[in-house]
């Protein structure tokens, strides 16, 4: 029975949606990774996304105008980083307790809007697959990878362009000071508010999109707590991923292949119950973070407020 | 003198209103988004009070609501006050519950006054578990606890699902095509004494006595002394020769005992059965997670807890009338619990600045009476040296 999953065709169903699926995760993922490196651990990931999502989702529902929808996603996505920004830099509050405040916030936020203005789980159509001239050819490889959707595309190229901002930029460089020893960066007069300030609502716009990309894109519906613990997870891969773009793309492909094979196991009705399949992807995830932090250091200043001494 | 003891006070009643303050200006934020919506804040908040302390029965129903939220955010307490974040109370709630339920459903025919409590702790030692399992992993494997209590939610219910679903279901509902997941119900021996003809059960006192233990393991033992300890100073305490792994684990464990305790009571005090709608909220009321927000509330302090709880018992109780008199969905309720925290959490600073500033003139103050008392001694010396 198990070794039906090990067909041609279902290897190759499991590994399209894995690539699919792994995009809020990117999003979020790489988001969160540039606050987390700045020092700001922001655990609203879930709360923003779930505004995002519904954000991007009604625009989408009202215009038909898809970017439009992911312009409302991604502002509404900043205001929330904003907030949180605000709240645990200016105000120095727990960034961990102030994170799950904000989620609590974008829950009953994003429900009571889905209660009030749609009332019922509806459908839109969101972004189509659209095939990469050429490369799509490619026998039995090409549509897997190149016949996905734009925002699947945007999330993949996200990684290289995040792994040499944070490497090879100035600004890359004053995010890891800021991070590790914020006393020398403002020694040397860089700002540590307004690089934090800066990544947390960059945070805060990738929660967005990664939230419009469920909503607009991968599933395109809304409904009361969409993510359903996706944007925790997406933190938790930054620590997998040792805070690193390509370590966050590791995990998130892992992770997403573990729930696409799950998906498989309930098409395929092999008798292994469906619970424990939903269920893999999480104990997977306490596996990989004791692995993870055996391995890397987390940011030295990660959830520490900083104040100029003086 | 006195002015200075009344100023003193005054500022320790400003900290002690804080998380007040938190609240009205989450309340004020709710009226603007209810005027938004199109409905009266004064009506709607109007029948929220009356829903959650018109009578004695919503009274009663507001008590039933809290004591989830008391047991939770005491456990809550004393994981914060072990400087460990517990965000698994709903998984720990649901481990305590299945727990509770498998002992019930074992021994239907047992003398209630066994089997209950043997389910209870049973809900304890599951809810203690769930929770102790992050809790090593922080103390030995430094895994991030705020992750994995949320990873081991997911699973708590997932489990939940399984055994609902599968060999726990209800055998009525197994020859009926709905299938709705729910065990059976308990035997009626077992339901916890009510104050009929209210809902409130003998759940709620456990509840808050357990509040008042709570705080004298913390303040009055040793082990509540060295968990908060560890929670203060960890480099400190593990010079001081305390055995801080230990303490981050027990510290977690014994949140997630109260959870636990808290989803046995659940069991046997107001549903008599478990049930799930394939989410952890079905079964819990969020109870994990407003437990937090009532503990921040009474500022991480058992004793305060318990009003806190009360109170925000009574706003997810009222939320259902005003949902009904103003037509705008109980949601509100949970988006101002997540103000509520986030506010709480942005003052806290203040408050620390405040309480650093006090005792800083309270030092001051007393090298002061020092010096006065000194150069009064010395000057009487130097008389009565005169004198001889």
């Amino acid at each position: 029975m198990i070794g039906e999953l090990f067909t041609a065709q279902v290897l190759l169903g499991i590994l399209t949606s894995g690539i699919r699926l792994a995009t809020p995760y990117l999003y979020a993922g790489i988001g969160e990774t540039f606050g987390q490196r700045s020092g700001v651990l922001n655990l609203g990931v879930e709360g923003q996304m779930l505004v995002g999502a519904f954000a991007a989702f009604y625009t989408v529902r009202q215009t038909g105008n898809l970017w439009l929808g992911l312009l409302v996603a991604i502002l509404a996505g900043a205001l929330m980083g904003l907030a949180m920004a605000f709240v645990s830099i200016t105000l120095r509050a727990k960034q961990g307790i102030s994170g799950i405040g904000f989620f609590l916030f974008g829950l009953g936020l994003s429900d009571l809007l889905f209660q009030t203005m749609l009332g019922t789980v509806e459908t839109v159509s969101g972004f189509r697959p659209v095939a990469i001239p050429l490369l799509s050819a490619i026998p039995v490889f090409g549509p897997v990878f190149f016949n996905q959707n734009l925002l699947v595309y945007g999330a993949y190229l996200l990684v290289p362009v995040a792994a040499f901002v944070m490497n090879r930029t100035t600004f890359g460089l004053k995010v890891r000071a800021v991070g590790e020893t914020p006393e020398a960066a403002d020694s040397l007069g860089v700002s540590v508010t307004r690089v934090r300030y800066i990544t947390v609502t960059m945070g805060g716009v990738f929660s967005g999109l990664a939230g419009a990309s469920l909503s607009i894109a991968l599933l395109n519906v809304f409904q009361q707590n969409l993510t359903s613990g996706l944007g925790f997870i997406a933190v938790a891969l930054v620590y997998f991923g040792g805070w690193r773009p390509w370590g966050v793309l590791a995990g998130a492909l892992l992770f997403s292949m573990v729930n696409a094979l799950q998906l498989w196991v309930q098409v395929l009705g092999l008798p292994i119950p469906s619970e424990f399949a939903v269920m893999m992807p999480y104990v997977l995830t306490i596996v990989a973070l004791v692995v993870a932090v055996q391995r890397v250091r987390p940011p030295t200043a990660l959830t520490k407020s900083f104040v100029r001494e003086g | 003198m006195k002015q200075r003891l009344k100023s003193y006070l005054s500022s320790q009643v400003i900290d002690a209103l804080l998380p007040v303050f938190a609240t009205l200006a989450a309340l004020l934020v709710g009226a603007f988004m209810l005027l938004a919506l199109g409905a009266n804040p004064f009506v709607a908040y109007g029948a929220l009070i009356e829903g959650a302390f018109g009578s004695i029965n919503s009274i009663a129903d507001t008590l039933v609501r809290a004591t989830p939220l008391l047991f939770v955010g005491v456990g809550i307490c004393i994981a914060f006050r072990g400087g460990v974040i517990n965000i698994g109370g709903e998984g720990q709630f649901v481990a305590g519950a299945l727990c509770a339920t498998l002992v019930g459903l074992s021994f239907p025919d047992g003398p209630a006054l066994l089997v209950v409590p043997a389910a209870l702790l049973a809900g304890t030692f599951g809810g203690a578990v769930w929770g102790g399992i992050p809790g090593l992993l922080k103390a030995h494997f430094n895994v991030n606890e705020i992750l994995s209590t949320i990873m081991m939610n997911q699973i708590a219910v997932q489990g939940m699902n399984f055994l609902l679903i599968g060999p726990l279901i209800d055998p009525v509902q197994l020859e009926r095509a709905s299938r709705i997941p729910q065990t059976a119900r308990m035997s009626p021996a077992f339901d916890l004494p009510r104050l009929v003809p209210t809902r409130l059960h003998l759940g709620t006192f456990i509840a808050v006595v357990m509040a008042v233990l709570v705080y004298l393991l913390l303040w009055r033992t040793t082990l509540g002394y060295r968990i908060r300890a560890v929670g203060l100073n960890r480099e400190a305490s593990r010079y001081a020769g305390i055995n801080v792994p230990r303490h981050i684990a027990l510290a977690l464990a014994l949140s997630g005992a109260l959870a636990g305790f808290a989803g046995a009571v659940q069991i046997f005090g107001v549903n008599f059965r478990m049930f799930t709608d394939g989410s952890a909220t079905g079964f819990t009321g969020s109870a994990g997670f407003h437990g937090i927000v009532a503990a921040l509330f009474g500022q991480l302090h058992p004793l305060g807890t318990i009003p806190a709880a009360f109170f925000f018992g009574g706003l997810l109780v009222g939320a259902n009338r005003m949902q009904r008199a103003v037509q705008v969905p109980a949601a509100l309720i949970v988006t101002l619990n997540g103000l509520v925290v986030v506010f709480v959490v942005s003052t806290e600073l203040w408050r620390q600045q405040r309480t650093r500033r006090r005792l800083a003139e309270q030092t001051a103050e007393y090298e002061e009476s020092l010096v006065e008392t000194t150069a009064s001694v010395a000057s009487a010396g130097t008389e009565q040296g005169g004198n001889v």
